[in-house]
């Protein structure tokens, strides 16, 4: 007879468990880096470039030495001759800390002050005077190409233009044989704008040097705390061990709390330097217009078909615009991220992608913002292309997407750019949701409607995508291996504490992780404390990012976990007098198989293991787990969106957005909804209102809340979340897949095929996001598809 | 606070800057601060008064991360100078609680227990200036739509949740608070 | 972010003020709400030497119908008042449309509608509506009190004629001869965004003649239009489809956008246009609306 306990009631799988984290952040006692005081600290203001590429002549900062309260002022100068005004990025480049010879965009760091208070920091930025000489600009990679194009980055020996890199992947000579045999050629262009990850909360540091302890701290909003301790112990040539890096809550990361930022480095200087902490927080025109961007990617595609829909092949060219620096947080071995995950879902025969990176007067990035490395871009592309493919055949958008699926009994399934596809339940998906959004009778309505003159439209997206990077074969970060890791110590009275590589940023793993182990040790999730962040006490790890935690991280958990119970049950067998074969487990309980009245409670094993071990036995209930994982997991989404367009105006208003994501074993239910609802209005947010753009000057539209729009809960629609659809991850511990990123991922495509097939009938097929209304408008009105990002300020 | 300058001598005060002395409440406590003019609201709570609850997320007046209760109406910290504040009365998250039911310390403010029970917060950046505007939102009309309650959001920016569990969490605490009206026997106030 | 040095007063009378102005020469500014001023100040776009605070001063945060039906609108009035007033709900439908449409509910309870008609942000809604109901603001200086028409105050972008040592106290809208109707629309692409294009319209009927009316534009040229042509089609007739089509096709033309990030400014007219259309085509029969 069971005595085992009941998971839902001590708080493990699938148990929708209100968040530990909350109890601290509903009081308004969080402790973000900028909530952080310590003795003697400065405060550092960073003095930015007004243009987007020109020469330094020169720089006086003598009326700013001057202004009482500055104790520092920081040139490019300054850094060079101690081999800090340069840094290595993620990607194998260089990156200017501050510039030396030129600013290459509009934003780009010159100097910094350091002063009692930010205020004076700021006065003292301003009585700086730089002399620059202007130099045409570049905002584009056509501009970057062309005949004559003025080379960005003449710092670098070799680089003759503004090329970054050549890429390709998929068999062109197969791809190339499927397009001759085709019916109909399906052709695409888009932009996939400039876009911020813009989480509220900016980016800071607090450096913090002990001269007495020749030891450096610092606080810092991380995504990647290890990955930080590692570069500045290379770029700051201090010895890893005396480096501790602290992320301490994070007001939201999406990415842009990955990259290493010069204000970090410059904070980390002056610390040395002044032997004072140094606390550097940006403001959002800073964030906006000098950290990592997203997006910034052109795409020619074309789908080669067969007259009955069957996708024959798929050829892209993609061109991706880096700014100024190749500074990408992503696997070393993809130039492209993982964008040739494009049409992982559809069973296609052959295909081939060839990426192309250039360098422009922009600020450097664009892997980032929820991207899963650059997916977001995979995927809408893939879902543009579907819908446009299917219009071009006369074909139900449903009906095409569901014929093209890899089927169930097709797993594993490898894709013709070389992934491994294990599991999923695609048509299943679809169903449910052309069911929640009643297909059939919405395609009735919209007929109905457009004989009034209403435009209603229906927008379908379906992507499986790669999460978890990755196993130690194929991916890794300047050469580091994409593991992650967990370590659990139970105490002598069964309460416990985890560490974990991750870094949470509201994701939930101080409640989700404890979850794990109260599932593998039945020990209740309340008494499982959860530490990340601080790379003093937390075991190496990659960070969280490209929803690669619970992949990656929660499985490192569940071994650790293991790992103990397997140790407990040694403990178990010793206690209750039998042999480890006569051992059985139930949740929380080590029993006797013939007896099973006789047993132990996993905190009788915990006690056991410091106060009456077997011979033999070390003592203690503390273990480590690194999680190699051994492919990607590959959850599945099916978002449909309905719209309703406004011909007079181009505003088009959501009627419904249905989401059927299908991420595995869900952990914590509430806390998966929330991500997933996260990541629709970012993607609304893209689709309708969110973009950065530059004019020819490389002045920035877009680096501050008055342009960068963010809708707000007026905007922003209510969403219907479906999660009957359930394929657990064969090779995940406990089944999960991830999904941090996932709406992100698959939604734009949904907000904008809805919108296009609001309008069809008008021949348009495309219009690049933003759909800002005038768009819409612009194309409803002159039957024409609208290319790129909105345009700047021209005199009419 | 202690305020120090360098004594250059001959009687000149290094960074000595003209300070305006000024009082006000703040979560039920009356202070005295001298503040420079140009000192906004949201540095002196968040750095005079260690009131780190309140944060500040963007530069131009949209995010609302910054929004306390000044007379009990909503206003963006960020954007009123700290010295206008004398003679007035401010409350904070942390003051939140205080006007839940049971009086000052530990007991919640229903809004900070519907914003646990529904999820409605993630990193939890923009949640304190959220709840301060909801419970404006709720002294006027506690009786409000979800639509009532967007629109009362507006002015405030969340890039994790999608603010539906935001309205939700609003909804929860507004429930709960209709039920402990004065009438009910344990007196609570609303 | 961070402001630069400033003096600051809060004086506590308005002569006290008028005289802190006339004696802080050119760069002294008024604070009121702050909601446009202390951005522009965090940004350093503006540095004044000194700011005067008049939020102390009594008996300013009125608005009012005078015995002749005319508005006044004291210059620490909120936006979050005149969105809440049932005065204006019921007797000044283009501001009670305007009101809810400025920046965002918090913003709201600070920022003053004086303060943004002296702001003079060509992208401010309240001009529109002001200039479109023919209003005035009173304006107190050391030699006396003046009245000024909206139409006569703006001078360029964030520039008014003021003296440097006169505050105005009041805005004015003058009573209405005759039945109010009309409306304000914004495209804002959401809470709180300057309008791409903001159409104010408002007519007084009597009878089936519409006797006055007024429209003006919001965000589609380097200051508030007054679409004058427009609205003299509208004046002195009934309001018809004919009439109204003539208003917008006139209002588009006075209109003089700028293609940029917003929209092109062909858009821009266009929507100036369906503005005008829609705002009248909601005007029900002088017989049905309430006098």
């Amino acid at each position: 007879m069971t005595q085992a306990l009941d998971e839902i009631k001590i708080g493990g799988l699938g148990v929708s468990r209100k968040r530990v984290e909350d109890d601290r952040f509903i009081r308004g006692k969080g402790n973000y880096t900028d909530d952080i005081t310590l003795p003697g600290m400065l405060h550092m203001e960073i003095l930015r470039s007004p243009l987007a590429h020109a020469r330094i002549k020169s720089i006086d900062a003598s009326r700013a030495w001057d202004i009482p309260g500055v104790h520092l002022v920081l040139t490019g100068d300054m850094m060079a001759t101690r081999n800090l005004a340069w840094m290595p990025t993620l990607s194998y480049d260089t990156q200017a800390v501050l510039a030396t010879d030129k600013v290459r965009f509009q934003g780009q760091e010159v100097a910094c002050v350091i002063a009692d208070d930010p205020y004076i920091a700021k006065d003292a930025c301003e009585a700086i005077e730089v002399d620059y000489e202007p130099l045409p600009v570049i905002v584009n990679p056509k501009q970057a190409v062309a005949e004559g194009a003025p080379v960005i980055r003449d710092d670098k020996e070799n680089q003759a233009d503004n090329v970054i890199y050549h890429w390709e992947v998929g068999d062109a000579a197969g791809t190339d044989r499927a397009f001759e045999q085709a019916d109909v050629i399906s052709r695409l262009q888009l932009h996939y704008p400039r876009s911020h990850p813009s989480p509220i909360e900016c980016c800071g540091s607090i450096a913090d040097f002990n001269r007495a302890t020749s030891k450096l701290t610092v606080y810092m909003t991380t995504q990647a705390p290890h990955i930080i301790r590692a570069a500045v112990a290379l770029v700051a040539e201090l010895p890893e061990h005396m480096i501790r890096i602290i992320s301490p809550d994070i007001g939201g990361g999406f990415g842009n709390k990955v990259p290493v930022y010069p204000g970090y480095v410059c904070s980390i200087l002056a610390s040395i330097l002044l032997e004072r902490p140094v606390k550097w927080i940006e403001d959002k025109t800073g964030n906006l217009i000098s950290t990592g961007f997203a997006r910034d990617i052109y795409l020619d595609g074309e789908m080669a078909l067969r007259q009955d829909g069957k996708i024959l092949g798929v050829r892209m060219r993609c061109d991706a615009d880096h700014g100024a620096f190749f500074s990408d947080a992503q696997p070393s071995k993809f130039k492209i991220g993982l964008l040739h995950s494009t049409f992982a879902a559809y069973d296609i025969p052959a295909a081939h992608l060839r990426a192309r990176g250039t360098y422009s007067n922009k600020a450097p990035g664009g892997v980032a913002y929820r991207c899963s490395f650059r997916v977001t871009e995979a995927m809408f592309f893939q879902e543009r292309m579907m819908q446009a493919a299917a219009d071009d055949l006369g074909m139900d958008q449903a009906a095409f997407r569901r014929m093209n699926f890899v089927r169930d009994e097709d797993f594993p399934h490898r894709t013709p750019f070389g992934f491994l596809l294990d599991s999923g339940q695609y048509r299943k998906c679809l169903d449910v949701g052309l069911k929640a959004v009643g297909y059939e009778d919405f395609r009735k309505r919209q007929e109905e409607a457009r004989a009034k003159g209403r435009l209603l439209g229906l927008g379908i997206s379906t992507m499986t995508e790669p999460l978890g990077a990755g196993n130690s074969r194929e991916y890794d970060i300047l050469g580091i291996k994409m593991f992650d890791s967990a370590e659990l110590k139970v105490h002598m009275t069964g309460k416990a504490i985890v560490r974990t590589g991750a870094r949470t940023q509201g994701q939930g793993h101080e409640t989700t992780w404890a979850q794990i182990v109260s599932h593998e040790l039945g020990i209740p999730a309340e008494d499982v404390v959860v530490e990340e962040g601080d790379t003093d006490t937390a075991p190496f790890g990659m960070g969280t990012y490209a929803s690669r935690s619970t992949p990656v991280a929660g499985a490192a958990v569940a071994m650790v976990a293991r790992k103990i119970r397997a140790k407990a049950r040694r403990l178990a067998a010793h206690l209750l007098e039998v042999s480890e074969e006569d051992i059985e487990w139930e949740l929380g309980r080590f029993y006797v198989r013939s007896a099973p009245d006789r047993g132990v409670t996993i905190q009788e094993c915990a006690m056991a293991a410091y106060s009456n071990m077997p011979d033999g036995m070390e003592p203690g209930l503390e273990n480590t787990a690194y999680y190699d994982p051994p492919n990607l997991t590959w959850p599945f989404a099916c978002y449909i969106v309905t719209v309703e367009v406004d011909p007079a105006t181009g505003v088009w208003d959501v009627l419904t957005t249905v989401a059927v994501d299908d991420c595995g074993v869900r952990i914590n239910p509430m806390i998966v909804e929330g991500q997933i609802m996260g990541g629709l209005t970012e993607a609304y947010a893209m689709a309708s209102m969110q973009f950065i753009t530059f004019d020819a000057e490389g002045n920035c539209i877009g680096s501050n809340y008055m342009d960068y729009l963010l809708p707000t809960a007026w905007e922003t629609p209510g969403f219907e979340l479906h999660s009957e659809v359930v394929t657990p991850c064969p090779h995940h511990p406990i089944g999960a897949k991830g999904i941090g990123e996932c709406a992100a991922v698959g939604g734009p495509a949904a907000f904008v095929n809805a919108v296009i097939d609001a309008l069809s009938g008008t021949g348009v097929r495309n219009i690049d996001m933003p759909l800002l209304p005038d768009r819409v408008w612009e194309a409803l009105t002159y039957r024409r598809d609208i290319s790129g990002a909105p345009p700047v300020a021209t005199d009419d | 606070m202690t305020v120090v300058y360098d004594d250059l001598g001959d009687g000149v005060e290094e960074g000595a800057v003209p300070v305006r002395r000024i009082r006000f409440t703040i979560n039920g406590r009356k202070k005295i601060a001298e503040v420079e003019p140009r000192l906004l609201l949201s540095h002196l709570i968040r750095r005079g008064l260690g009131l780190t609850g309140t944060h500040m997320g963007c530069d131009t007046t949209n995010c609302g991360a910054c929004t306390v209760q000044v007379d009990g109406k909503p206003v963006k910290s960020c954007t009123m100078l700290a010295v206008q504040v004398d003679g007035h009365e401010i409350t904070t998250v942390e003051g939140l609680a205080m006007q839940g039911a049971g009086g000052p310390g530990g007991v919640l403010h229903p809004l900070q227990e519907g914003f646990k029970e529904e999820h409605g917060l993630q990193c939890g950046f923009c949640t304190p200036g959220m709840m301060m505007a909801a419970k404006a939102l709720l002294d006027e009309n506690p009786d409000p739509t979800e639509e009532d309650v967007r629109w009362a959001l507006s002015g405030n920016l969340c890039r994790c949740t999608g603010y539906q569990n935001i309205v939700k969490s609003v909804l929860w605490a507004a429930a709960k608070l209709r039920s402990q009206s004065p009438d009910t026997p344990d007196g609570s106030q609303p | 972010m961070y402001p630069s040095r400033f003096r600051y007063e809060a004086p506590h009378s308005l002569d006290e003020a008028i005289g802190l102005l006339h004696g802080g020469g050119d760069n002294a500014k008024v604070l009121a709400g702050g909601q446009s001023l202390v951005p522009l100040m965090k940004l350093r776009f503006a540095s004044p030497e000194l700011v005067v605070d008049i939020n102390n001063l009594p008996g300013l945060d009125y608005h009012r119908a005078g015995p002749d039906g005319t508005l006044h609108v004291g210059a620490l009035c909120r936006h979050a008042d005149l969105e809440r007033s049932a005065l204006l709900k019921s007797t000044q439908p283009t501001m009670a449309a305007a009101a809810p449409l400025i920046a965002d509910p918090i913003v709201r309870n600070r920022g003053t509608l004086v303060g943004s008609l002296c702001h003079a942000d060509p992208q401010g809604d309240w001009a529109s509506v002001v200039l479109a109901l023919g209003g005035s603001v009173v304006a107190r200086g050391p030699g006396g009190t003046r009245t000024i028409p909206v139409a006569e105050f703006v001078s360029g972008p964030f520039q008014n004629v003021l003296e440097p040592d006169e505050i105005v106290v009041e805005a004015v809208i003058p009573a209405a001869n005759g039945a109010r109707a009309g409306g304000y629309l914004k495209l804002e692409r959401r809470v709180g965004d300057f309008a791409t294009v903001g159409v104010a319209v408002a007519v007084e009927t009597s009878g089936d003649t519409v006797t006055r009316a007024g429209i003006a534009l919001t965000g589609v040229g380097g200051s508030t239009i007054g679409a004058t042509a427009a609205a003299d089609a509208l004046a002195g007739r009934p309001l018809t489809a004919e009439s109204i089509g003539r208003a917008a096709d006139l209002a588009a033309e006075a209109a003089r956008p700028r293609t940029d990030h917003r929209g092109s400014a062909e858009y821009k007219r266009h929507m100036v246009r369906t503005f005008v259309t829609r705002i009248l085509g909601r005007v029900e029969p002088a017989e049905e609306r309430a006098a």
